[in-house]
């Protein structure tokens, strides 16, 4: 197996061209499991922790471009304020030990429909930002997911950083599992709140082949608020906003919940995150 | 390929290592440091957990050449001498260790909560302590070898 180390990210870059099957890594909290039981060996390993410039994050108009190794420890400390949806999923991921090693930039590139960073990025509006050395490109969340652990990258590229607006109101997230620390998601919600385009944004995981936008639920709940005199919400506004995001998942049976159970429990997390972040917004008017 | 990095204070320099074993292979098996333990190898169980760069990480995770020019402190490397390190001596006092697989890594996430927080609470010590499995104890006398650690720290 080669073992590459690039200190740079043309250098990066120029080696995944050269190598378009190499696996890169970067916390290798997916990666090393899968070399430590010999479910994949690769031919070629991509070491992208040495590359400083993916470990930051800063502003750019008004957007956040955030480096795919920036851990999930950092976003919590360090953007937990400004992107608490995002913050709240990685709260839930694995434990302290994986949360310092573990980055967004691995959850895009390994796209299980369970990665708990993608909901938030789909309720949020945030693009992905791939590279290699023909150029770069940014692909709009809802349209970087293309199949189980499919993504619409090209075999030469990599993730460079993902682009987010800070929360311009409130955002929530809310995952079932069967303990709080070091779970995998039965399923997921992430929602936010977009005052100033008057419009909600949401993201299911782990309950289709991959993460997606409930459009649907998103339509409905945008002709029932009231941005300038919000109302508490009608309990029948929320349950029917509950019904179109189940409706959205195409969820399947394994070994950690039925379809039905995860229909049923993506209606109850809607409902309930939608009241949460409705909430807060009139409280904080 | 060689692998050089700098572990418990000293430089190591070993041979003939794959990159895509983990570290803590290296650190059992080519460095003659077994005191982190290797029990599920995909990061559920915090046996292996080590400092890398003075960050808790499970070693099980990280690939030997990810290893390269950095620093590890693994629980060999806490105790000054034959002085055990705080957090040691009170899990020895509170009886915290039963058949002692997990110990070493919940001694090494401990140090680490106590570096950050003095005094936590027991929700902040049992969120710290998530990623640590321990199948004998039931917890009780591990929460009470951290608090007695956190109290002498607090004091001392």
């Amino acid at each position: 197996m080669e073992f590459h180390k690039p200190r740079t990210w043309p250098e990066a870059l120029a080696i995944k061209a050269e190598h378009p099957d190499a696996t890169p890594i970067a916390g290798g909290t997916d990666v090393m499991v899968e070399l430590n039981f010999d479910v994949h060996r690769p031919d070629v390993l991509i070491d992208l922790t040495e590359i400083a410039e993916l470990r930051e994050w800063f502003t750019v108009d008004g957007r956040y471009r955030v480096g795919s190794g920036v851990p999930y420890a950092r976003i919590i400390d360090e953007l937990g304020a400004t992107l608490p949806g995002l913050a709240m999923a990685s709260r839930t991921v694995g434990s302290p030990q994986i949360r310092n090693r573990g980055t967004v930039g691995g959850n895009l590139g390994a796209a299980s429909p369970a990665g708990d960073a993608h909901p938030p990025l789909l309720a949020a509006g945030a693009e992905i930002e791939v590279a290699s050395v023909r150029g770069t490109r940014l692909i709009p969340a809802d349209e970087f997911y293309t199949g189980v652990k499919r993504n619409a990258m090209e075999p030469d590229e990599l993730i460079a950083a993902f682009h987010i607006s800070p929360a311009d109101g409130p955002q929530q997230f809310a995952k079932i599992g069967t303990r709080n620390a070091m779970v995998i998601a039965v399923c997921s919600f992430g929602l936010a709140l977009h005052p100033s385009t008057r419009t909600v944004g949401t993201g299911v995981g782990s309950a289709a082949p991959t993460p997606r936008r409930a459009a649907d639920a998103e339509a409905f709940i945008a002709g029932e608020l009231d941005w300038d005199s919000p109302l508490p919400l009608r309990d029948s506004v929320k349950r029917r906003f509950g019904e179109l995001v189940a409706q959205s998942a195409s969820p399947i049976d394994d070994v950690r919940g039925t379809a039905g159970y995860r229909q049923h429990a993506l209606s109850v997390m809607a409902r309930r995150t939608l009241g949460w972040a409705w909430d807060e917004y009139r409280r904080n008017r | 390929m060689r692998l050089r990095c700098e572990v418990n204070g000293e430089s190591r320099e070993v041979d003939d290592v794959w990159p895509g074993e983990s570290l803590l292979y290296v650190l059992r098996e080519r460095m003659g440091l077994p005191g982190s333990k290797n029990a599920c190898e995909q990061g559920e169980c915090g046996s292996c957990t080590v400092y890398l760069d003075g960050v808790p990480v499970c070693s099980c995770l990280v690939a030997a050449g990810q290893a390269e020019g950095h620093e590890v402190t693994t629980v060999e490397g806490l105790a000054e001498g034959e002085q055990l390190d705080p957090v040691q001596q009170a899990f020895v006092e509170k009886g915290a260790v039963q058949c002692g697989f997990c110990t070493p890594g919940l001694i090494v996430a401990t140090h680490d909560l106590l570096e950050r927080r003095e005094r936590p609470s027991d929700p902040e010590i049992r969120e710290a302590l998530a990623g640590n499995l321990c199948r004998c104890t039931g917890y009780e006398k591990i929460l009470d070898a951290v608090r007695l650690a956190a109290d002498r720290k607090a004091v001392s």
